[in-house]
This record gives C-alpha cells, sequence and structure tokens, in this order.
C-alpha cells in the first residue's frame, strides 16, 4: 500500500456524489478512471480523506448528438470515444488526440472528463477541448453551470470547478462544413508519455479551396493548453499556402510561454511548437481538401 | 489507528472471491498478497510498466491503477486464468515459449493479458496493432521482435484450429 489512508465511498448518481463532496468539503476527492490520481497519491502529491468513486454512475456515460454539438458523460472511457464512429465522423480531433493519449490499458479506465478535470497542461483532451472551445457542465448540490474550456482552465493542473461541484459532461463543437479537416500531433520521449509540445489544427474549405475557418492549439507550452483565434482567424480567406501556414506556425511559437525542464529547454520548446503547428497545419489542410 | 475495512467480493478467474480491504490496498497487492494469484507482477506501481496488467471486466487495466475496493463485483482475469482448465499453457503461453518471447520472464504476465486481449478482439492482428497493443507494457530483455512473432503465431494457430 503506497497511499496515505483514505475512505472510500461509491456514488450511485451524479446527485449522490455531489451531496458527499458537499459532505467532506476540501478532504473529499472524485475518482474517475484515477489514471492519473492513483499514482498521485502513491507518491502523496495527492492525500485525500474521501474518495468518491463515480466509476459506477452509468448517466455519466454516454455520447448523444444535437445539431452542432457532441454531448459526452464525464465517465464516458477514453476507450468508448476512440472506438465510436459516428464520434469520429463529427469531432474527428477526438479520435485523432486519443491515439497519442496513454495506452490501451489506461484509455480501458481513463475517462473523458477525469482527463479534463485533472488539466495536465501537457494532454491531449484538454488541448482539444481549450482548441475547439468545448462547453463543461458542472454540477453540484447548489445547481448546474456551464463554463467554456477557456474559463475552465485555471493554470497546471487547476480548473474553476470548485471542490463541491462534479464535471458531469463535455460539449463539443461539431463542424458541419463538408469540407473540412483536422490533424493531431506531438514530440514525447516514448510513445503514449506525456507530450513535450503537441500542436492540434482544424480548417474548413468553400468550394474553391477557400479557408472559411480555422483553430489551432498547442499543448505543452504554457500553464493551460493554448488556442490561438487571433492567429488562427488570419488564415480565413486565405487558399491556406504553405506560406500562410507558416507565418501562423511562427505566430503561434513566438505567443507561447513554454518552460525548460530536464527533458526539454524553453529554447526547443518553441522550435517544437512552431515544426507541429505546421505540420498539423498542413495535415488538417490536406485532409480538407480530399474530403 | 485501525483502518477501516471494506467487503468485496470479486470474480477472479471465475471464482468468486471475497475479501475485507483497507480503502487504499491496490488490486494488484489484493490479488498478490490475499489471493497468493503471484502471477502478476508488480513493477513500478505508478502506472508506467504494464507488468501488473489484469483483464477487468475481459479489458486490460493496470491493476496498480485501481484499489481493489473499485474491483468489488467486477470480474477480473488475471494471468493464471490464461491457462486451460487442464492447468496446461494456452496457445499464446505456448507460442511465447517456442519464439523465446520472454527472457526474465517479469513482464511476461502483462504481456500475455495485453496481447490476449487484442487476439480476443481481433484474432489476425497486423505487426502495427500488436505493437499498440503491447505499447504501454516494458521489457528489457526481448527487444520485443520475439514478443510480436509470439502474438502472431499464436494468431495463426487459434485461426487454423478453427
Amino acid at each position: 500500500m503506497k497511499a496515505a489512508p483514505f475512505e472510500y465511498v461509491r456514488a450511485a448518481s451524479v446527485g449522490e456524489a455531489c451531496e458527499l463532496l458537499a459532505r467532506h468539503g476540501d478532504g473529499a476527492k472524485l475518482i474517475a478512471g484515477g489514471q492519473s490520481l492513483v499514482p498521485m497519491m502513491a507518491m502523496r502529491l495527492a492525500r485525500p480523506a474521501w474518495l468518491v468513486d463515480i466509476n459506477e454512475i452509468s448517466a455519466l456515460k454516454f455520447v448523444k448528438f444535437e445539431k452542432d454539438v457532441a454531448r459526452i458523460g464525464a465517465g464516458t472511457r477514453q476507450c468508448a470515444v476512440e472506438r465510436d464512429d459516428l464520434l469520429a465522423s463529427r469531432v474527428p480531433l477526438l479520435r485523432q488526440a486519443l491515439a497519442w493519449v496513454g495506452h490501451v490499458q489506461t484509455r480501458n479506465r481513463g475517462t473523458i472528463g477525469g482527463s479534463l478535470a485533472h488539466a495536465d497542461p501537457s494532454a491531449e483532451l484538454p488541448l482539444v477541448a481549450q482548441m475547439l472551445g468545448a462547453r463543461m457542465l458542472l454540477r453540484s448540490g447548489s445547481g448546474a453551470r456551464a463554463l467554456e474550456a477557456a474559463q475552465f482552465f485555471a493554470g497546471p493542473m487547476a480548473t474553476a470547478a470548485r471542490p463541491d461541484e462534479c464535471l458531469e459532461e463535455i460539449q463539443w463543437p461539431i463542424w458541419p462544413e463538408r469540407r473540412a479537416g483536422s490533424a493531431f500531433t506531438e514530440i514525447s520521449i516514448r510513445h503514449g508519455d506525456f507530450a513535450m509540445v503537441a500542436a492540434a489544427a482544424q480548417v474548413a474549405l468553400d468550394g474553391d479551396g477557400r479557408c472559411t475557418r480555422a483553430a489551432l492549439g498547442l499543448g505543452g507550452v504554457g500553464g493551460t493548453p493554448l488556442a490561438f483565434p487571433k492567429i488562427a482567424v488570419r488564415l480565413v480567406g486565405t487558399q491556406l499556402e504553405d506560406g500562410a501556414l507558416r507565418d501562423a506556425a511562427e505566430a503561434a511559437a513566438a505567443a507561447c510561454e513554454p518552460g525548460s525542464d530536464l527533458h526539454a529547454t524553453a529554447e526547443y520548446r518553441r522550435h517544437l511548437a512552431r515544426v507541429l503547428t505546421g505540420r498539423a497545419l498542413r495535415e488538417a489542410r490536406e485532409k480538407a481538401t480530399t474530403a | 489507528m485501525s483502518e477501516t475495512l471494506y467487503t468485496i467480493e470479486v470474480e477472479v478467474n471465475g471464482m468468486r472471491r471475497p475479501g475485507a480491504v483497507p480503502a487504499r490496498l491496490s488490486l494488484v497487492d489484493w490479488l498478490r498478497d490475499e489471493l497468493r494469484l503471484t502471477g502478476t507482477h508488480i513493477g513500478c506501481e505508478h502506472g508506467i510498466c504494464g507488468a501488473c496488467s489484469v483483464m477487468l471486466d475481459g479489458e486490460p487495466v493496470r491493476a496498480c491503477l485501481m484499489y481493489a475496493v473499485q474491483a468489488n463485483g467486477h470480474r477480473v482475469t488475471t494471468v493464471e486464468g490464461l491457462a486451460r482448465p487442464d492447468g496446461s499453457m494456452s496457445v499464446l503461453q505456448d507460442s511465447f515459449c517456442e519464439t523465446h518471447g520472454l527472457q526474465c520472464g517479469y513482464c511476461t504476465p502483462g504481456m500475455l493479458i495485453a496481447s490476449q486481449a487484442l487476439l480476443d478482439s481481433n484474432p489476425n492482428p497486423t505487426e502495427a496493432q500488436i505493437r499498440d497493443a503491447i505499447g504501454g507494457n516494458l521489457c528489457r530483455c526481448t527487444g520485443y521482435q520475439q514478443i510480436v512473432e509470439a502474438v502472431q503465431l499464436a494468431g495463426r494457430r487459434t485461426r487454423e484450429a478453427k
């Protein structure tokens, strides 16, 4: 046994989970897939007095579609999202990003909401949420509220969710354009490790090959995943020529705030940010062109 | 100070196994220390090495990243559950033996669980699919090549037997 002692309770519903969080206060923590929390508890970086297990709440596991949004229950396993072909056709970045998330064994257990609530600035799903502008639905005993990704991610491993709130659902925008393409890429020491830098891009084209909408983002180069709407909007109206993509990649690399650690200097991360943004944009363009 | 004990019942390799566990006891510790199923190995204990892989409701997971209490009411298969009912080795285990898919054996239970789960869902995997399936399992002896060959051999034999 490596974790500090704690009490355990299984919540049967989101309402019960919220009630337990309210009752036990700051000492309580939700556990979903536990693929980040359990190692943190083993290293005693986290020492909750109570673990509220939300794994058995079936109401948190769903994928539903509305006209322009895919609604995913926070407790949905990463593997279930990865295997969902309809979801892959409507929000393709999710499957593209999940290919980089851990390994089969961790995706079988890890959840979509857990990854977002953990808010690791180098993690793949938070990056997709940030760059697409996903909405997080939070519930507590006093009601529900929705936060845009930009408000939700507050810093490294920190979100705007209160200790008594449970992330219930994530709403991912569906781009309706017929000619759209997206790509996700990253560099890590080994496949499945934390990204040194990750980049994601999505573009849409009109019938003449002119860009009508673009989004791009970077992970691992700031306290939260970063989206660059002002840089992306400059691509709109262009033919996404190599020069325009290069300018966008350079602007994004200049705008990010990488740090140095054992594995990569800030300078190297900035270099990766430029190279990977360029790759993601070019790949997204190729997919949109052939869509 | 005595810790609260939680009553659990888990179906392990087809048998109902009751237990009384502190919340912080990991699933792998329970399997090894309480049930004496020491085939599942403990490596890093924080989700990196894959040595502790078991199947939870048929899907491979890391048994060091789950508390035993969370497995209450679920179905677990360990490497001991892969052998045939008479105790002889499975097709996959024989294949590991024949292709030298192991040397020191430390990663082997995790490798067997990961690759058996792959073959259960895809009896004819490509090399890339095999490498992806065992991508979360570290081996410092084989260089992985013979493990890939073992899974290919087992897939071929299973298909031929049908």
